[in-house]
C-alpha cells in the first residue's frame, strides 16, 4: 500500500486515512439527507389515513376541476318541474330536486363552489395569518403590540357569527367576498400560532451562529426563523381547510352565503330544507359530499400534525 | 386571585370598545347607503328611513354615531327590531330558552364527552378506544346543521320519540333532540382532548408516585389523572362558547325555537338587518363575558396561572 506519510526532520505525520479524526471525518455522501420534511414523509406513507385521505382530497379535487368528467347532465338547464321529488332513474341516480333538478349533477358541481372559497380562504388566512405573526414575532416592539391587540379584537369575535354580520349588509355576494369575510375573522388565530413559534425559534443557536456570521436580519428571518417555525400553521391550516368550507356551507345554508345562482353544497342543502320530510334524499346526498370532503381534510390534519410533530408520534 | 380578576376585567375593556367598534364600523361604513344595505332587496318605507337614521345619528360623524351606540348597549339600550321592538324586549324572552338549552348541551357534552375520553384515554388502542375516536371524527365533520336534519329527521320523523318541533315555552323535553345536536361537535372535541391528556398523564411520574404509594386505582383515576387533565378542556370550553352561539343559529333554526339563535336565524331569512346586526353584537359581548368567565375558573384551577406575574 502506497502510503504518503511525510517522514522527515524526525516528525511522523499519519495519514489522514490512518488516524482515529479520519474515521469521524468520513461519512457516506451518497446517503440520504435526512431532513424534517422527508422524516414527516416517511412517517406519512406508512400510515393508512393518509393514503385514504389523500385519495379523497384528490378526488374531489378532480371533481371540482373537471365536474363535465363525472355528470353528463347540465345541472343548470336539467330543470324540469315534471321531475319535481322524482326518485332515482337510469342516468339520474340520486333523484330530482323539488324544482325538477338532477341531484346527482348538482352535487357533482356543486364542488367548485365549495373547494374554491374553503381553498381561497385558507391560503387568504395562512398568507396574513404567517407574515403579521412573524414579523410580530421577530421584531417584537411597537409593531406586535399592535398586532397582538387588534388579533384580540378579532378573536373576541367567532369567525361565523362576525361573517353573519358583515355578509348579511354586503351588497355583493360572490365565492371572493365570501373567501374575503371568512379570512378576515379567521387570520388571527394563524398569527397568534406563527408569533408563538417565531418567539421560540428565534433565539436558537443557529439563529445566533447565523448573526455572528454577518447575516442580516431579514435574511436569517427568511432562511432560518420561518422554516423552523412553519410546522405547526402547516398543521392548523389543513384543518381549517376543513373548518373554512363548514363556515362557508353554513352561511350559504342560511342563505347570505354565496348566491343561490351559484350551484354550492351549503345552498342545496338550505333549499332542500323545506321537503326533507317528504324527500329526504335529496338533502342527504350534499350533506354526505360536504361531510366527505371535511372529513378527509381533517384526517389529513391529524396525520400532518402526527409527521410534524415529534411528540405526538411518540405518543401515538 | 382579586388581582387576576382585576387585571382581566382591566384586558376586556379594550377589547370590548374594539369588537363593538369593529361590528359598528363594518355595517355602518360600508360604501353606499347604510339603511338600504341593511334591507338588501326590500326597500323600506320612508318612516322606517327616518326613524332609522333618527336612531343610528346617521347626520352625526361616525365616531359620534358608535359613541351613541355604544352608550346605548352600556344603558341597556340595545336598539330596535325591523317591526320596531325593543331588542332588549325580544332578548328578555329568547335569552332564557337559549340559556336552557345551552347549558343542556354543555351538561352533555361536558358530562359524556369527559366520561367517554377519560375511558378512551384509559385504553388506548382498545376497540373502545378505536370506536370512540372514529366515531369523534364523523361528528366533527358533520356541519351541525346537517347532524340537525338527520336527528330531526330518524329520531322525530321516523321514530317518533321526541317532537319535531320545539312547542311554545320550550319544555325542558323537547330541547333533548336540539341539545344533542348542539352538543355533537363540541362533544367530539372533548372526547379527543380529554383522551390526549389522559394518555399522557397516565404515564406521568405522579401517576407512578401516587400508584407507588398504595391509593387505589378509582382514587389515582379521579384525583391524579382525571383533575390534571381537565386543564385543557375547560381552555377549550371557553372558545366552544363561540361555536355553541353559532351552532344555536342553526339548530333554532331547524327545531323553530323562540331563543336568540332562532330569532337571528328568521331574521336573516328575511332580511331583517337591524335585527340581525343588534342580536349578534349581543351574542358577541356575551361570548366575551363567558370568556373571561371561564379565565376564572381556569385560574381556580391551576394555581400557576393565578399567580404568574
Amino acid at each position: 500500500m502506497p502510503s504518503n506519510a511525510t517522514q522527515g526532520d524526525g516528525h511522523f505525520v499519519a495519514d489522514v486515512e490512518e488516524t482515529p479524526v479520519g474515521a469521524v471525518d468520513s461519512f457516506d455522501e451518497s446517503s440520504k439527507v435526512r431532513t424534517t420534511w422527508s422524516d414527516a414523509w416517511e412517517s406519512m406513507r406508512s400510515r393508512p389515513m393518509f393514503w385514504i385521505s389523500a385519495v379523497l382530497i384528490l378526488f374531489v379535487v378532480i371533481v371540482a376541476a373537471f365536474p363535465q368528467l363525472f355528470s353528463q347532465t347540465d345541472p343548470a338547464r336539467g330543470c324540469l318541474l315534471p321531475d319535481s321529488n322524482g326518485a332515482p332513474e337510469a342516468g339520474h341516480p340520486f333523484g330530482f330536486t323539488r324544482q325538477g333538478c338532477d341531484v346527482y349533477a348538482r352535487v357533482i358541481f356543486g364542488a367548485r363552489a365549495s373547494l374554491t372559497v374553503g381553498l381561497l380562504a385558507t391560503i387568504l388566512v395562512t398568507v396574513v395569518g404567517t407574515v403579521l405573526g412573524a414579523i410580530a414575532g421577530y421584531y417584537g416592539g411597537w409593531f406586535d403590540s399592535i398586532l397582538s391587540r387588534v388579533g384580540d379584537i378579532f378573536f373576541a369575535i367567532p369567525t361565523v357569527l362576525g361573517a353573519i354580520v358583515l355578509m348579511s349588509v354586503l351588497p355583493t355576494r360572490d365565492p371572493l367576498t365570501v373567501a374575503l369575510v371568512l379570512s378576515l375573522f379567521a387570520w388571527p388565530q394563524i398569527a397568534r400560532i406563527m408569533r408563538g413559534a417565531v418567539l421560540s425559534a428565534k433565539n436558537a443557536d443557529y439563529v445566533q451562529a447565523s448573526t455572528a456570521l454577518g447575516v442580516s436580519r431579514l435574511q436569517i428571518l427568511i432562511r432560518h426563523v420561518v422554516p423552523n417555525a412553519i410546522n405547526p400553521v402547516i398543521v392548523v391550516a389543513t384543518t381549517s381547510l376543513g373548518t373554512l368550507i363548514v363556515a362557508e356551507a353554513t352561511l350559504s345554508f342560511l342563505g347570505i352565503g354565496l348566491p343561490t345562482s351559484i350551484m354550492s353544497w351549503g345552498n342545496d342543502i338550505g333549499q332542500a330544507r323545506t321537503s326533507v320530510q317528504t324527500a329526504p334524499m335529496v338533502l342527504f346526498y350534499p350533506a354526505a359530499a360536504l361531510s366527505v370532503t371535511v372529513l378527509s381534510f381533517l384526517l389529513m390534519g391529524d396525520v400532518v400534525r402526527d409527521a410534524l410533530d415529534p411528540k405526538a408520534r411518540a405518543r401515538r | 386571585m382579586l388581582w387576576y380578576v382585576g387585571r382581566r376585567l382591566l384586558q376586556l375593556i379594550p377589547v370590548f370598545f374594539g369588537a363593538t367598534f369593529l361590528i359598528y364600523f363594518m355595517v355602518f361604513s360600508l360604501p353606499g347607503d347604510p339603511i338600504a344595505a341593511l334591507f338588501g332587496d326590500r326597500p323600506p318605507s320612508q318612516a322606517v328611513i327616518l326613524a332609522l337614521r333618527e336612531q343610528y345619528h346617521l347626520d352625526e360623524p361616525f365616531i359620534v354615531q358608535y359613541l351613541y351606540y355604544v352608550g346605548g348597549i352600556l344603558t341597556g339600550d340595545l336598539g330596535t327590531t325591523y317591526s320596531g321592538r325593543p331588542v332588549g324586549d325580544l332578548l328578555a324572552s329568547a335569552f332564557p330558552i337559549t340559556f336552557r338549552l345551552a347549558m343542556l348541551a354543555l351538561a352533555f357534552e361536558a358530562v359524556a364527552g369527559i366520561l367517554v375520553g377519560l375511558i378512551a384515554g384509559l385504553r388506548k388502542g382498545k376497540l373502545f378506544d378505536a370506536s370512540a375516536l372514529v366515531v369523534s371524527l364523523l361528528l366533527i365533520s358533520v356541519p351541525t346543521f346537517v347532524l340537525g336534519f338527520v336527528f330531526q329527521y330518524v329520531f322525530a320523523i321516523q321514530l317518533g320519540w321526541f317532537r319535531t318541533t320545539v312547542g311554545p315555552g320550550a319544555p325542558l323535553q323537547d330541547l333533548i333532540l336540539p341539545a344533542l345536536v348542539l352538543a355533537s361537535v363540541s362533544f367530539a372535541y372533548i372526547v379527543r382532548l380529554t383522551r390526549g391528556s389522559v394518555s399522557d398523564n397516565v404515564s406521568a411520574d405522579f401517576v407512578r408516585t401516587a400508584t407507588a404509594k398504595g391509593l387505589s386505582r378509582p382514587r389515582v383515576v379521579r384525583v391524579h389523572i382525571l383533575r390534571n387533565s381537565m386543564i385543557p378542556v375547560i381552555t377549550f370550553l371557553g372558545v366552544d362558547i363561540g361555536s355553541l352561539m353559532v351552532g344555536a343559529i342553526v339548530t333554532e333554526g331547524i327545531f323553530n325555537i323562540n331563543g336568540v339563535g332562532g330569532t337571528v336565524y328568521k331574521a336573516v331569512q328575511l332580511g331583517e338587518g337591524p335585527t340581525v346586526v343588534s342580536f349578534v353584537a349581543v351574542m358577541v359581548i356575551v361570548y366575551m363575558l363567558a370568556n373571561l368567565l371561564v379565565d376564572l375558573l381556569y385560574a381556580v384551577l391551576d394555581p400557576r396561572i393565578r399567580y404568574a406575574k
